[in-house]
């Protein structure tokens, strides 16, 4: 056993930065500290991305994640929320039967990890994977990269409907 | 030496902690939460397997449209928990059951 290297400590470090905050997001009594930590999941997995060698993947993570969804979700919190309530901001009800559910679901599928025989193959040095993404979608994935636009697209017009109080009367 | 296991595991550690969420939360964005985080997991599984098991970047395609359609799901899933706040002046999930017989 030798001593880890620099980079298994970096991988080491964020993974437990993604777990962490993802426990406060599971476990936290108050939804806007919920939104907070997620942030830092989202962060470390984008830098998990990073040391998948998946650099644009990571980007589009950062960027839609942290800088979309995540907005998103804040605004929502703030839109439907007595924030100082925490009492019923992030009420958690049934949690002994939903830990038990996870235990089973965990080891099963901690057992399937281990023990299964997964085919390795050679692992490419690390470099840019924009190109290498932008040539498949335009020509192997090209129908589903048309209609993630379709579908993108009715989502826009969906929310616009949904969430407009004059149309739904 | 970080392998494939390493990352199937904190992969693993994601979608369980997502699961309780989804199951425990009674707040509907509480509930979106732990979608995303199940959707991050995939994710992490996809890009492992595309770098340590097959070596092509099939799996960055579809860890990117894994992405956009979660941003899609965002999108709509806030949009009925605004609805829902309008129309039962809460978004726990529990107080909406107008439907049940």
């Amino acid at each position: 056993m030798s001593a880890p290297s620099l980079s298994d400590l970096v991988f080491f470090l964020i993974a437990g930065l993604t777990v962490v905050s993802a426990g406060g997001v599971a476990f936290s009594r108050n939804i806007v500290y919920s939104a907070f930590s997620l942030m830092g999941t989202f962060l470390g997995v984008a830098g998990l991305y990073i040391f998948l060698a998946a650099d644009f993947i990571a980007l589009v993570q950062v960027l839609l994640y942290v800088g979309g969804i995540l907005v998103l979700l804040l605004f929502a919190v703030m839109l439907t929320h007595r924030i100082g309530d925490i009492r019923i901001s992030n009420r958690a009800v049934g949690s002994l039967p939903a830990l038990a559910a996870i235990a089973v679901v965990g080891a099963v599928m901690a057992k399937a990890v281990t023990s299964a025989e997964w085919h390795a193959a050679e692992v490419k040095p690390p470099g840019p994977t924009a190109a290498h993404i932008g040539n498949l979608f335009l020509t192997d994935y090209l129908l589903p990269f048309e209609l993630a636009s379709v579908v993108l697209l009715s989502a826009l017009i969906g929310a616009v409907v949904l969430s407009r109080k004059e149309l739904r009367d | 030496m970080i392998g494939l296991h390493h990352y199937l595991i904190v992969s693993l550690i994601l979608f369980l902690l997502g699961l309780f969420c989804v199951l425990t939360r009674r707040n509907a964005i509480g509930i979106l939460m732990g979608v995303e985080l199940v959707l991050n997991s995939a994710n992490i599984n996809y890009l492992a397997f595309a770098r340590y098991s097959s070596g092509g970047y099939d799996g960055q395609i579809f860890a990117i449209f894994v992405i956009m359609l979660a941003a899609a799901e965002a999108v709509i899933g806030l949009a009925i928990v605004l609805g829902m706040y309008q129309t039962f002046q809460t978004i726990d999930v529990d107080a909406a059951d107008s439907l049940r017989g």
